[in-house]
């Protein structure tokens, strides 16, 4: 009797330990972020201040985000990127699972030997053919333009096709094999068993190209150059932090982060189940 | 095995010699010859048309690139006197970088043709010996629909290796036979030519006293120790912290996940960035210890080297142990029960259970993971490029700060100082470092080994 109630005694102490841990993390977790909500609110501009609270609060750096847009345009930064977001979003996730389901389900010569290439092209660093890809771009002569950036960032995403082919491998093939007794060819069996078992992996590689263009600026930098209109948030919001801005538009950046956070951050709360299905699936196996 | 493959390629060629007709021999020169002979008009028209749209770019510019490709250049731009005239005029001149842009593309150009001659010789003897057989030949309505079942892999393959092939094995090409040139900040087209040089920056950049290669060696040291403490670190925190979110005990598991995901679910650059401004001498971090009288002076997070160095790996915790923890959620929930009842009535306690269960079994699971992990890192540029800037700066580095990884500094070569041939040399190498270590590691696990076991 009585080494049950130390025994629970000890469980109830583990578990305010496990509370102390958890929160302290958490404040250590929140701090960034409760900051940069503080510093969007505050009323002094400046990029430093001697004080951790702000002295006054005001609505003022979100608006003049908008309305002063002689210099840098953020609402047409947004729009850019969420025009690009999209459509790069699409070509990828229709590049990614055609890749993924062929190297899965199909069987031909070509394939060990593709993987294998896509798994060496994978491990070169990737802003290494930066330079190239500018040249290229030019000849074409589409640099400082939306489409350049959607042709960076979805042309050779089919590459990345080794989670969801890890993916479509767990699923049973024998659906497959009855559905091609029937008579169903292979695109069909794509379309209508394939993908609607797939929705984590689908809603995973949405998600991760859809947030690919919002946090590059790399890529970016190198093709807009100083087109400030074509620019994306990401690079926008990098070039505000130089030496010659900084100061001013410091709040206006706090700001400018809270706005591009808040609906990334919400779409991918809310479809992290899938995101986490997804990656278990695909990468995690023994 | 080699050896079969190598007589798999070839025997083509000796079955054409042996079996083919007239036509189908043919075919060897005027593509599509034996296609057009047993009636599929389509397909034998198409194999001619691209034969000859090849032939006039061989002859127009694919020859001459190739040729051109030798010595990426003669003719240095500059003024040269025009007796005509009686002035000096400026010159053109070759364009060193433009030369080797087309001189790669004509070897795709002439690679994929290669590629579609062939299949014109398979579908020349194929569809001889249907005739023969007296079968049915398939008409260009049979072949489409044929590529939405049985060569379905073409069709779903076609767009996305365009795509693959135009913006990353093309301009990897170029750079990597740029590492084999003098393509730096003092051979720039289109005022300089540069050319081959085999492997000097190789040498240069590993074996000789000069700026380079004495930053080369720290920056590569650097790079390795913070790829194993942001992977190791990152992975052993990510398993603690869920195993404490799912213990029994502790409530509200969804809240407190939730609160950790968020770090990963903000935007990468805008958390760097922040983290970045709150770490200045002047930032919230020093005004905030200063506040509560911890320190009097501030602490210099991203200016002294070593700080830095610490700095940064501590700030990717903040990212990178959410992420893991996400992950290992699910794989520990999936732990058979029973160990842990046996474990509990052999008498281990909790540490031992951790060491000999749980981690084993997560680690089994999350190998591979572990691997993109540790890649990743070696080529993760945004935390330091975003954090430090590579900074603090240093006057025995070229180009490099003291935090800059082999990635970072790569980016300084290409866009400030424009030293291209040395970016490609680091970019071969960090692709050597790469595939070693997966070699090393990714054959040995069962997800390489085992693949068709999953299925």
């Amino acid at each position: 009797m009585k080494k049950t109630r130390s025994m629970s005694r000890h469980k109830k102490r583990m578990n305010v330990y496990s509370y102390i841990v958890l929160i302290v993390l958490s404040i250590i977790w929140l701090l960034p972020v409760f900051w940069v909500v503080l510093t969007s609110l505050r009323k002094e501009s400046g990029a430093y201040t001697a004080y951790f609270m702000p002295k006054g609060y005001t609505f003022d750096n979100y608006i003049r985000l908008f309305t002063e847009t002689d210099q840098f345009h953020f609402a047409r930064w947004f729009g850019n990127t969420l025009f690009v977001a999209v459509i790069s979003c699409i070509i990828s996730t229709f590049f990614v699972l055609s890749v993924s389901y062929v190297m899965s389900r199909m069987r031909f010569k070509a394939r060990k030997p593709m993987m294998n290439v896509a798994m060496i092209l994978g491990m070169f660093p990737s802003f290494m053919s930066m330079i190239a890809v500018y040249y290229i771009l030019k000849g074409i002569g589409i640099t400082q333009s939306l489409i350049a950036l959607i042709l960076v960032y979805s042309g050779g995403s089919g590459l990345g096709f080794f989670i969801a082919k890890g993916f479509f491998d767990t699923l049973p093939k024998g659906l497959d094999e009855a559905a091609y007794l029937d008579g169903a060819t292979k695109f069909q069996i794509f379309r209508k068993i394939t993908l609607p078992l797939s929705k984590p992996i689908v809603v995973y590689t949405v998600l991760t190209s859809f947030m690919g263009p919002w946090m590059d600026f790399i890529f970016a930098s190198v093709i807009m150059g100083d087109n400030y209109d074509n620019y994306t948030v990401a690079l926008g919001l990098f070039k505000m932090l130089e030496r010659e801005f900084i100061n001013d538009y410091y709040t206006r950046f706090a700001a400018g982060c809270v706005l591009v956070s808040i609906p990334i951050a919400a779409v991918f709360i809310s479809m992290q189940k899938y995101y986490v299905e997804g990656i278990a699936g695909g990468a995690v196996k023994g | 095995m080699v050896k079969e493959t190598i007589k798999q390629h070839f025997s083509i060629y000796k079955d054409i010699i042996k079996e083919g007709d007239l036509f189908t021999k043919l075919s060897v020169l005027i593509m599509g010859a034996s296609n057009l002979r047993r009636g599929q008009i389509v397909k034998g028209l198409l194999f001619l048309l691209s034969e000859l749209a090849f032939l006039f770019y061989a002859v127009t510019t694919g020859f001459q690139a190739l040729k051109d490709m030798r010595t990426l250049g003669t003719q240095t731009q500059g003024w040269v006197f025009d007796e005509t005239l009686g002035i000096d005029v400026l010159t053109q001149g070759d364009n060193s970088m433009l030369i080797l842009l087309w001189g790669v593309l004509a070897i795709f150009v002439f690679g994929f043709f290669l590629i579609l001659w062939k299949s014109n010789l398979k579908s020349a003897l194929e569809v001889q010996k249907l005739s023969e057989n007296g079968k049915k030949i398939p008409s260009f309505k049979d072949d489409v629909m044929a590529h939405f079942d049985s060569k379905l892999n073409r069709t779903m393959l076609a767009l996305p290796m365009v795509g693959i092939i135009a913006f990353t094995v093309l301009p990897l090409v170029y750079m990597i036979l740029v590492a084999f040139t003098n393509y730096d900040h003092a051979h720039q087209p289109p005022g300089n030519l540069f050319t081959w040089v085999g492997l000097a920056n190789f040498k240069t950049i590993l074996a000789s006293g000069s700026a380079i290669s004495k930053t080369f060696w720290p920056v590569l040291g650097w790079t390795i120790v913070w790829a194993v403490f942001a992977t190791g670190l990152n992975y052993i925190g990510g398993i603690l912290l869920a195993l404490l979110i799912n213990r029994k005990g502790v409530k509200f598991k969804g809240f407190w996940r939730t609160i950790f995901v968020l770090s990963i679910a903000i935007p990468s650059f805008v958390s760097l960035l922040i983290m970045k401004t709150m770490l200045q001498p002047d930032g919230a971090i020093n005004v905030l210890l200063k506040e509560w009288g911890l320190i009097s002076k501030s602490i210099p997070f991203l200016t002294n080297a070593l700080a830095a160095k610490i700095t940064i790996i501590v700030v990717n915790l903040w990212i990178g142990i959410p992420y893991t923890m996400l992950i290992t959620s699910g794989i520990l929930m999936n732990i058979p029960a029973d160990l842990y009842e046996a474990a509990k009535v052999d008498g281990a306690n909790a540490k031992v259970i951790f060491r000999k269960i749980t981690f084993p079994y997560v680690l089994f699971v999350t190998t591979p993971y572990l691997i993109t992990q540790f890649i990743g890192n070696i080529n993760n540029f945004n935390v330091i490029y975003l954090l430090s800037g590579g900074g603090p700066s240093s006057l025995d580095y070229y180009q490099a700060g003291k935090t800059d990884l082999l990635v970072t500094w790569l980016y300084k070569l290409t866009a400030s100082s424009k030293d291209y041939s040395y970016a490609s040399t680091i970019g071969i190498l960090v692709f050597i470092l790469s595939a070693t270590f997966s070699l090393l590691t990714f054959r040995k696990t069962s997800a390489y080994n085992n693949e068709e076991g999953f299925q």
